[in-house]
């Protein structure tokens, strides 16, 4: 144990301290007053942010081989703490206007993001796993947050009943993968590999299992029953986090442990993630067609789009592929990161108490009565179904092309056909917001309007630079030590 | 290998037979008659009514809870105790950050209440 | 026939049995006194394999307090007997079309595929001493170090979350 292990683990080690001290800290703060709590939250993600961007071009290993940091790391940590922020610039007016504000809100949204963030860091299965119980643990507490709703509290249980069902997978499969080469960390599974005192078929099957565990956890079809109805039911604010922040967190390890410990069985594995990234971007979308609910709506594209994201994983078998698909999953994971808390941001201004304005056609003359809102929105439709000039076509853009590359022809055909079905329901509803009559109401709040405001622009600006952060994506190679 | 656990298996048989032969010794000697009073749950007290089964308050649940962690909390201990002079004061800082932690869960769990029998 | 295979063929059998009786019972707290009986042949099994350690913590946290908690939140339900639940007509044939589909994969890659056992790396030879903890701590404690305080966090998130689940604030209504 020595001074460069804390160096590797120096941001998540500050911000669980600070998690540990927000929790002590809000015992003392007021109700009515936890906006000083939320402010103390970004303050801690700001904090970590920095330190974690002072880790850019540094890598190395720690603990004994159970973290690694890396270019990959840091990009996907930083893209986790700006999401966190984003989620509490939404969450903030709307805990206060649900009556459900409550300090421990910020402190199991700084828990998740820590257990995100050791995800993406994580060069050990058995790590692996405890961050996806960290991460998972505070989401499904925060899923049923709205208690004693009956929604929440239904979203909260269906969550933890098939997270941990889907945990059970995950830990049986690296069980079976600890069988088969005797070892959980990432690197020495690949030595097993490379010097044959592997038994391959345990790798297999426990590869199969930890893809099916992780499959549950980014909502990919056949694992996606639960995300209508755990997204719907839900508080808002916290869908718009789940939707983010579990999914990166979720393709971040895949992409590690496959690419870096899998990388054998390619072979074998993919076609199964062809067949998965298929199926989820045809059912997804779909499915979303016959949505009335906006938060379903948003459930349905949600999933469609981990189908999309999935498509990076398809080449990790080849070296030259691999690094380009990487980094056009990265991108892919920031488009829809700043997209979805967009979107989820003007549904939570339209949203009123008891549910009310969340179907579609409450959206019905928002065009003329607020503008801007509209506006927003219709950017973040457009860059879901993937129209210029968003950020949603370039990710789309560069993964069809990373796939390409890889020989996945048929895959990105299905792709663009997938995301011209997709224009259908985006479209209706920027056809509800202008062309039909109606008597919206929505609310302005500072942090809110800001929040939507900025993902709105960035959206659009970064649509036509996009290279500057394709070429970081780039540069965030996996690295094994 | 498992031939030091014969005398806690030997224990549990014989725990098992001295159970059984006295439940055998009644059944064998004792008188039988059947009567209406006899199988009822309280033989001499009042004639209970309504469903045995209650809900409970949450409150136990809670209390359960905050067994476990803390139960799980001991189970690491053990480990420790052992190689606490080999580990030296290193093992001493880890378990002092380790406690930390859950010293955090134990000042929010009071302040919260959660201590509390409402 | 060593006598660790015929003890791991028995308490493979009653492993099996007392999870299958779990499942099929009708009354809750039958299921979880299987699972208790379940959870012990279990911690038997790691004495088989030589980890005592974990044998005991699998009697005092699982069979122990987890399962107090499960007979609890029985309780708590009021639900110790299953009421007949509506399924849809086609829901459990397909279920056990679907399970016998993995089992007959699992079977062919674990059985046919696989190769002799031999290849199967198995765990370092172990002596049911005070040795076999302490090689456990200094593991524990050195090497897997970081996952140790990750679990007193996740702890620490549990908790949390029951009291934020369970707990009135002050002033909530009933």
């Amino acid at each position: 144990m020595t001074l460069s292990d804390f160096n590797t683990l120096l941001p998540l080690i500050v911000l669980t301290v600070w998690a540990c001290a927000l929790l002590i800290v809000d015992l003392f703060i007021p109700k009515g007053r936890k906006g000083w709590t939320a402010l103390l939250a970004v303050f801690g993600l700001a904090l970590t942010l920095d330190l974690t961007l002072a880790q850019l071009g540094d890598s190395g290993a720690g603990f004994s081989g159970m973290i690694t940091l890396d270019g990959f790391s840091t990009f996907v940590n930083a893209l986790l703490l700006v999401s966190a922020m984003l989620a509490i610039g939404l969450a903030y007016g709307y805990v206060k206007r649900m009556g459900l504000e409550r300090g421990e809100f910020y402190s199991l949204i700084l828990f998740s993001v820590t257990g995100m963030m050791l995800m993406a860091q994580a060069a050990d299965l058995v790590i692996v796993f405890l961050a996806l119980e960290l991460l998972s643990i505070p989401l499904y507490v925060l899923a049923a947050f709205a208690r004693p709703k009956v929604d929440s509290e239904e979203a909260g249980l269906k969550y933890f009943l098939l997270g941990a069902f889907a945990a059970g997978f995950v830990v049986y499969g690296i069980a079976l993968v600890y069988g088969a080469t005797g070892a959980t960390a990432l690197s020495a599974i690949v030595s097993a590999v490379a010097a044959r005192t592997a038994n391959l078929t345990l790798l297999i099957v426990g590869a199969a299992l930890i893809l099916v565990g992780f499959g549950f956890k980014v909502a990919a079809v056949p694992f996606h029953m639960w995300t209508p109805d755990v997204y719907q039911g839900a508080p808002t604010a916290v869908t718009a986090f789940m939707a983010a922040g579990a999914k990166i967190a979720g393709f971040a390890a895949l992409l590690r442990v496959f690419s870096l410990a899998f990388p054998s069985l390619a072979a074998d594995l993919t076609p199964i993630l062809w067949a998965l990234s298929a199926l989820t971007m045809v059912v997804g979308n779909l499915l979303a067609i016959s949505q009335t609910n906006i938060k379903r709506l948003l459930a349905y594209s949600s999933i469609a789009h981990a189908g999309y994201i999935l498509m990076a994983f398809v080449p990790f078998g080849s070296q030259e592929v691999q690094s380009v698909s990487v980094a056009a999953g990265l991108f892919y994971l920031v488009a829809y990161a700043l997209t979805n808390f967009g979107s989820w941001g003007v549904v939570i201004a339209l949203e009123q108490k008891e549910g009310r304005g969340l179907e579609i056609s409450d959206y019905a003359g928002l065009g003329r009565k607020y503008p801007a809102l509209a506006a927003a929105m219709t950017i973040f439709m457009l860059s879901l179904t993937g129209i210029p000039p968003t950020l949603g076509l370039v990710g789309k853009f560069y993964l069809f092309r990373a796939v390409m590359a890889g020989g996945f022809t048929g895959l990105a055909i299905i792709g663009v056909l997938t995301s011209l079905v997709s224009a259908y329901y985006y479209l209706r509803v920027v056809v509800t917001m202008y062309m039909r009559e109606g008597e919206p109401e929505a609310l302005r709040e500072p942090w809110l309007n800001f929040t939507w405001g900025l993902t709105a622009i960035a959206t659009v600006v970064f649509s036509f630079v996009p290279s500057g952060l394709f070429d970081w994506a780039s540069q965030a190679v996996l690295k094994l030590f | 290998m498992l031939f030091e656990y014969i005398a806690i298996a030997t224990l549990i048989v014989l725990a098992v037979i001295v159970a059984l032969i006295a439940i055998g010794l009644g059944e064998l000697f004792g008188p039988k008659k059947k009567m209406e009073e006899k199988s009822m749950p309280y033989e001499s007290g009042m004639t209970p009514y309504g469903p045995g089964t209650r809900r409970m308050p949450v409150r136990f649940y809670l209390i359960a809870v905050l067994f476990i962690l803390f139960d799980i909390e001991v189970v690491f201990f053990l480990p420790w105790a052992i190689v606490f002079r080999q580990l030296g004061l290193f093992g001493l800082i880890e378990m002092a950050v380790f406690i930390a932690i859950l010293l955090v869960g134990y000042i929010y769990a009071w302040k919260k209440g959660a201590l509390e029998w409402e | 026939m060593t006598v660790d295979l015929i003890l791991f063929l028995i308490l493979a059998l009653v492993a099996v049995a007392t999870a299958a009786g779990m499942l099929f019972s009708r009354n809750a707290v039958y299921s979880a006194l299987f699972l208790v009986l379940n959870f012990a042949s279990i911690a038997v099994f790691y004495l088989l394999l030589g980890a005592p350690f974990i044998a005991m913590a699998q009697i005092t946290v699982y069979a122990g307090a987890i399962m107090v908690l499960f007979l609890f939140v029985i309780m708590l339900l009021g639900a110790e007997q299953l009421a007949p639940i509506k399924v849809l007509p086609w829901q459990r044939p397909l279920a056990i079309g679907l399970a016998a589909v993995l089992v007959a994969e699992t079977a062919y890659l674990l059985i046919l595929r696989a190769k002799p056992a031999a290849d199967i790396i198995p765990p370092a030879e172990t002596v049911n001493t005070l040795g076999e903890l302490q090689r456990l701590g200094m593991a524990l404690f050195n090497q897997y170090l970081l996952p140790f305080e990750v679990t007193s966090i996740l702890l620490l998130v549990a908790m949390v979350g029951a009291i934020v689940l369970t707990k009135r604030e002050k002033g909530e209504r009933e």
